[in-house]
């Protein structure tokens, strides 16, 4: 004696993204912080210091976060004029910054007042950093030139004047106090040792790069320029490797995670893109609401902080293990019809017989008024409002296997109005989905067999089979359309392929609608 | 043909065991049941085949207990015969010629000596008419004997299951049509009733089956329209009267009182057997799902059994109306077998579609159905016109990790529905789990599907008629939590033309699509490499060749056309006109199995594609065209040498006639070892043979062996008069002990007659080549102790040591004979 074979409600595949182990790690931050800034947000920055402060750049000051603060713990306001790339030293003491007025200022993070004033650029200074021996200063501009400064004496030690456009953007190398990348609008990135007078290495990125940086073991550097991502091998000589074109717009920030396994870049097209740096495909997206334009993670990818345009700092917390186990433990309480527990946790000792229960196979309530052949009442509880809205596929489901048992035509017969017009309501909504259409279709039409006596009797059922008809029509203008695009790519796909015998065909999917 | 005598084709298991009703002994512990030519015995708690009862050399058709002997039963056939037999041991015990095919058999307690057996009307076979005959058995030792002594009880009866005894054997009743015949041994007088044809609202009131009840004046029948009535007072013409039960909404196939009467049994097409409460009718209990259609229903004498027979080929055993205790499931044939005939790469299993929606594995070698793998995953709704999903295509990959199957379902006025799925083999459930749908894969029915053999890729290719193949690839989403799944990888066509055959070639590095006239050869990458025609007739089957001739194409064409096409040159090699319905390869070795149908017969021809003489050839296989056929790889490699049968020595060619029988051909060399084989099985037969007793009981024939010698020595001869006297006569007129001691010692002591008889097999082990003589000798001492001091006459005595004497002059005979042969063979 076999048990009942429940209806099969078909899994429609979803739509959208996969489920990867990269999307549960990177959807698994908490909803977004926003701040709003005076401008734009150019540049944000984390200190390597334990609480891990982050300096945000916009518009004429640089404020200092907390990890966890929507204020600013700190403020420095000293600028005249537009402030560019707030950078931590690596030990957290000293802050770096340029000016539009082509000053770069060094601060003191607990202090206000600026340390080191170095003056030598002549125009705005857009990349300002610190060498891995941390007393000198990376310094590129506006005005073509990158320099090196010596902090203790605050004096230039050495310019070049190699790039024909400006500097925009620039790293020094983490493991090598001498060596630094700078990239610029000329589509040149150049590698500088500051013990030689002339660049060691160009590479040409053909697009004004924005942002590089280089890997921790820095056989590789990344830069962003344009719509693409490079990614170039430093120890075969600046080869590129990879070139990569997933945004839209202009790549403005570039950040690596901090497993070093993920490379993000953000764009002005309003997302963030997470590549696999093994393969580099993308396995995750982040939408913002305005063109990104800095980007960091915090470090162990605590905290994701998204600067934009619009001047608004996004800063996403990871969730912490607590409170994704309170989760799982808040679905795990949902089914509270089983209140008595006891015995349950009980553990058979050794000598225990065990008498086995037969395992009782919960049927849904449909599948329960099928196994009694109740087809009326089995379509009544797949119609019920919160299935048919929330579930479609399972009152759709209901319905096929009823026309599978030849019964469909019984069970929709034989109801009042408000049945009807309940009934109608679900065809309007959902027989134009593809998914549903050919049982849909049957459905409309056996209803409009049982029916058609009593049209006119009812303003509400007129009403609804007027709107399914329109519905219906404008369904299969829409198919002609459809098909007449189809035949155009045929034409055109017929002339574009070599003359050869063999052709392949292109499957187009075109479900051919009836018109009940 | 003399020299092809050797290889026969012969009739595989998997014959019906639902053809009619089956018998439960009496004890319950054996269920009988008729399967084709012969009658197997089941153990109803094991559900293995204890017996296979072979004599009849035509259709079973009817098996009844013996009422004086519950340890025998009737059988009877269409060859005319009627066999008693002893089922506990499956000895044949008499044989009743009859002389008429016979349709059923009937018998009561209350006539002994006296068969009821339908036989046809006229003597030919072809008459629609049938009469119930008294047979009576002749008593009589002779094995064989004529029962020629037939009074007619009833004419025009139906053929089947439409007669049974009422209450003390005092009246039969039979249906047929719209009338129940009652007739009454007594008076020697019938009564017939008869019911209206009810043409309104769908009432049939046709007869279909009756059951008369055990006590009282009751009969019940089963009616076309799903009524079951209740006659009463039929001893009257007039004045009887019938009430009616209605559950079912199909036609009752079978009904069946209890033995005491409280219950009455009914089942029909809804496959739910209902019990009725006699004399509280409108209680009734139900067992649903039992499978097919049931066609028959027996109870055990006890009443403690039930069995369903069921239209899936199918028995199930019931225990007391609530559980079902055992299936004994046969080979599910059906209507035609949709899908081809497959050969599970795993368990060696033959598979075809089974019962509805589902796949069945059948071991050919154990003649077993293995499992049932529920393909469509639905509820099976019993009801006559109703269009149900059906598994129309199944295909394996090679290691047998795969299993794709197609299922379909038309539908007057609607669109076509096909779902294609892909099973992936679970180690640790041993069977297929569902891991793809596909709803929709092409637009109109598949008709081929074959995995690439390739063992780095995964692929399966389906061709349709839309015109287009697609190729389907087992994507591997290790980054994704759903695991593989499959997915459409390519659709191709060629000048929108139909398909008609699809074949990988054995490496799986060439796809041949046959488009009507025209062979198109694919590569992996989905490059059209060449075409391939020979006109007139489209292609009808694809066949790369394996191993050594793996550079040819075969195909065969409408146009009675074997084409051979060599492929490195791109050209026909050969060609024959020959009309070729049915073309297959066999995976382990170079052969083609060719099947050609000629004026309302079937041939074979085996041969290889670079060879241009047939290596095996049989005319006239079967009547009618061979609808299916498959090689079947042997677990054990033959080693035959004669040429023509060579080909056998891998795999073993099954195939499907016309009339839905497993055919297979078997050499004389298997036939003798299979012979040899079943001989070392021979086992205790009142326990079922299964692999665990063979295994266990074994182990336990040795411990009996080790046991058994301390046992016999052990006993005490029991008979002996002196023990008797002194254990059973009272004490007190008991001499004294003293004297009695000496007598019961000597009692106690073994003779000297015996003595030498234990002696006896150390003798055996030490000279065995002298066995004859010391068997004789053996057999003198039994006379002497048999006889005691009886006189045997000299010559007897002396008779003895004259035939080894004889016998030895024959060894010398033999000796010098032997010596001579040698010596001729060193002179050559």
């Amino acid at each position: 004696m076999a048990s009942f074979k429940s209806t099969k409600i078909p899994i429609y595949p979803k739509l959208g993204e996969k489920v990867t182990p990269d999307t549960l790690y990177w959807k698994n931050y908490k909803a977004p912080v926003q701040i709003k800034e005076f401008g734009a947000v150019t540049s944000i920055d984390f200190s390597s210091l334990a609480p891990h402060n982050y300096a945000v750049t916009a518009s004429t000051r640089i404020h200092i976060y907390g990890p966890f603060s929507t204020e600013p713990v700190k403020t420095f306001t000293r600028f005249k004029d537009t402030a560019y790339s707030g950078k931590f030293r690596s030990d957290g003491q000293l802050l770096v910054a340029g000016c539009e007025d082509s000053v770069v200022r060094l601060f003191d993070v607990s202090g206000k007042v600026a340390l080191r004033v170095f003056k030598g650029h002549t125009k705005g200074v857009h990349v300002t950093d610190f060498t891995s021996d941390c007393y000198h200063i990376l310094t590129g501009s506006d005005d073509y030139t990158c320099r090196l400064w010596d902090i203790p004496n605050s004096t230039e030690l050495t310019s070049y004047k190699e790039h024909t456009d400006y500097i925009r953007c620039g790293t020094t190398s983490k493991l090598n106090r001498d060596i630094f990348i700078t990239g610029s609008y000329d589509h040149t990135l150049r590698v500088f040792d500051a013990r030689v007078e002339k660049s060691v290495m160009t590479m040409d990125h053909s697009q004004p790069v924005e942002s590089v940086l280089l890997y921790p073991s820095e056989g590789l550097l990344v830069s962003a320029g344009g719509r693409y991502v490079k990614v170039w091998d430093l120890l075969k000589g600046g080869q590129p490797l990879v070139s990569l074109k997933n945004h839209h717009k202009t790549v403005t920030c570039l950040s690596l995670s901090s497993n070093g396994q993920r490379l993000l870049s953000a764009s002005l097209d309003r997302h963030v893109k997470i590549y696999n740096t093994t393969n580099y495909k993308v396995v995750h997206n982040f939408d913002y609401a305005a063109s990104i334009l800095s980007l960091a993670l915090a470090p162990d990818d605590e905290s994701i902080v998204v600067g934009m345009t619009n001047g608004v700092l996004s800063i996403k917390h990871r969730k912490s293990p607590e409170e994704k186990r309170e989760m799982v433990g808040k679905q795990r309480m949902q089914p509270v019809y089983r209140i008595f527990v006891k015995g349950r946790n009980y553990v058979p000792k050794k000598d225990d017989f065990l008498v086995s229960k037969p395992v009782k196979s919960h049927l849904a309530k449909y599948d329960k008024q099928l196994k009694k052949f109740n087809i009326s009442k089995a379509l009544d509880t797949a119609l019920e409002s919160w299935r048919r809205n929330r579930k479609p596929e399972i009152t759709v489901a209901v319905m096929k296997e009823l026309d599978r048992r030849g019964t469909l035509k019984n069970a929709l017969a034989g109801r009042d109005e408000q049945n009807l017009s309940q009934l109608l309501n679900f065809l309007i909504g959902n027989v134009v989905d593809p998914r549903f259409t050919p049982v849909l279709v049957t459905a409309t039409e056996m209803i409009l067999d049982i029916y058609q006596a009593v049209v006119g009797q009812s303003s509400v059922v007129d009403r609804q089979l007027v709107r399914l008809q329109e519905l219906v029509e404008r369904e299969v203008d829409y198919q002609q359309d459809l098909l007449e695009v189809l035949g155009m790519l045929d034409t055109l796909f017929a002339t574009s392929l070599p003359r050869k015998e063999c052709f392949s065909v292109f499957d187009g999917t075109s479900s051919d609608f009836e018109n009940p | 043909m003399v020299a092809h005598a050797e290889i026969r084709v012969v009739h595989l298991g998997g014959s019906k065991i639902n053809f009619r009703e089956p018998v439960i002994t009496n004890d319950s512990r054996f269920l009988l049941c008729a399967s084709g030519e012969s009658v197997k015995v089941y153990s109803s708690s094991s559900e293995e085949c204890v017996h296979d009862l072979q004599g009849h050399t035509d259709l079973v058709s009817g098996i009844v207990r013996n009422p004086s002997n519950h340890l025998q039963v009737y059988s009877c056939s269409a060859d005319g015969t009627v066999r008693l037999w002893d089922f506990t041991d499956g000895i044949l015990i008499k044989t009743f010629i009859i002389g008429y095919p016979i349709y059923s058999i009937y018998v009561s307690e209350n006539h002994g000596g006296v068969v009821f057996v339908v036989v046809p009307m006229a003597n030919d076979k072809s008459s629609e008419l049938f009469q119930l005959v008294a047979v009576h058995l002749p008593l009589s030792g002779d094995q064989e004997v004529e029962a020629r002594e037939l009074s007619a009880v009833l004419c025009d009866v139906s053929p089947s299951g439409a007669a049974s005894f009422g209450r003390k054997g005092e009246y039969i009743a039979a249906v047929k049509g719209l009338q129940l015949e009652v007739f009454f041994f007594k008076n020697q007088k019938s009564h017939r009733f008869f019911l209206k044809p009810g043409n309104k609202k769908g009432a049939k009131n046709a007869f279909t089956c009756v059951s008369c009840h055990p006590k009282e004046d009751c009969i019940a029948t089963g009616h076309e329209d799903g009524k079951i009535r209740l006659w009463r007072n039929f001893n009257q013409k007039k004045e009887y009267t019938y009430s009616t039960l209605h559950w079912h909404h199909g036609a009752v196939n079978t009904l069946q009182f209890t033995p005491e009467g409280t219950n009455l049994l009914s089942g029909g097409i809804e496959s739910v057997l209902v019990q009725w409460h006699y004399t509280q009718e409108n209680q009734k209990d139900f067992l649903p799902r039992l499978g097919g259609a049931i066609t028959h229903i027996a109870v055990s004498p006890d009443g403690s059994l039930f069995c369903t027979s069921h239209s899936d080929n199918k028995i199930t055993i019931i225990q007391s109306c609530v559980k079902v205790s055992a299936i004994i499931q046969g080979l599910v044939k059906g209507e035609g077998v949709r899908t081809d005939l497959t050969i599970d790469p795993r368990s060696k299993a033959l598979v075809l579609n089974g019962k509805p929606g589902h796949l069945q594995f059948y071991s050919l070698h154990r003649d077993k159905l293995l499992y049932n793998l529920d393909i469509v995953q639905q509820e099976y709704i019993h009801e006559e016109g109703l269009d149900q999903f059906e598994v129309v295509k199944a295909a394996f990959d090679t290691r047998g990790d795969w299993l794709a199957t197609v299922e379909e379902r038309t539908q007057k006025g609607s669109e076509l529905e096909i779902n294609l799925k892909l099973w992936a083999y679970d180690e640790q459930t041993q069977s297929f789990m569902l891991n793809t749908t596909v709803t929709a894969p092409h637009e109109d029915q598949i008709i081929a599907m074959c995995f690439s053999p390739s063992p780095e890729i995964t692929m399966l290719v389906t061709i349709s008629f839309d015109g287009h193949f697609k190729a389907w690839l087992l994507a591997d989403h290790s980054d994704t939590k759903e695991g593989a799944s499959w997915s459409c990888d390519f659709v191709g066509g060629y000048h929108h033309l139909k398909p008609g055959c699809c074949c990988f070639s054995a490496d799986g590095s060439l796809l041949a699509v046959g488009f009507q006239e025209v062979v198109t050869v694919w590569s992996p990458s989905w490059e059209l490499l060449t075409t391939l025609s020979q006109p007139p007739g489209a292609i009808r089957e694809l066949c790369f060749g394996r191993l050594s001739c793996s550079k040819y194409l075969l195909g065969t064409s409408t146009k009675n056309q074997l084409c051979c096409w060599n492929l490195l040159t791109c050209s026909l090699e050969w060609s024959t006109p020959v009309d070729v319905s049915l073309l297959q390869a066999d995976p382990l070795s170079e052969n083609m199995a060719a099947f050609c149908s000629q004026s309302g017969c079937s041939d074979l021809f085996v041969f290889k594609p670079g060879e241009p003489r047939p290596l095996y050839s049989q005319k006239a296989l079967c009547t009618g065209k061979v609808q299916r056929a498959v090689f079947a790889p042997r677990d054990q490699m033959l080693e035959s040498c004669e040429e023509h049968a060579q080909w056998l020595n891998r795999s073993q060619l099954y195939f499907l006639t016309q009339h839905m029988d497993l055919m297979t051909f078997s050499t004389k060399t298997e036939e003798d070892r299979l012979l040899a084989s079943s001989k070392l099985l021979m086992v205790d037969d009142s326990v079922a043979v299964t692999p665990f007793y063979l295994l266990l009981g074994k182990h336990r024939q040795q411990q009996e062996a080790l046991t058994n010698p301390m046992a016999e020595r052990i006993q005490l001869p029991q008979g002996s008069i002196a023990i008797k006297e002194l254990l059973y006569t009272p004490a007190h007129v008991l001499p004294s002990a003293s004297f009695l001691c000496s007598m019961f010692v000597r009692s106690l002591l073994i003779s000297s007659s015996s003595a030498s008889e234990e002696k006896e097999p150390v003798e055996e082990e030490m000279e065995s080549e002298e066995e004859d003589s010391e068997g004789e000798a053996e057999l003198r001492d039994a006379r002497q102790d048999l006889g005691g001091s009886a006189a045997w006459g000299p010559g007897e005595e002396l008779g003895a040591p004259a035939l080894t004497k004889a016998q030895e002059r024959e060894l010398r005979r033999v000796k010098h004979f032997d010596h001579s042969w040698l010596s001729s063979v060193l002179e050559c």
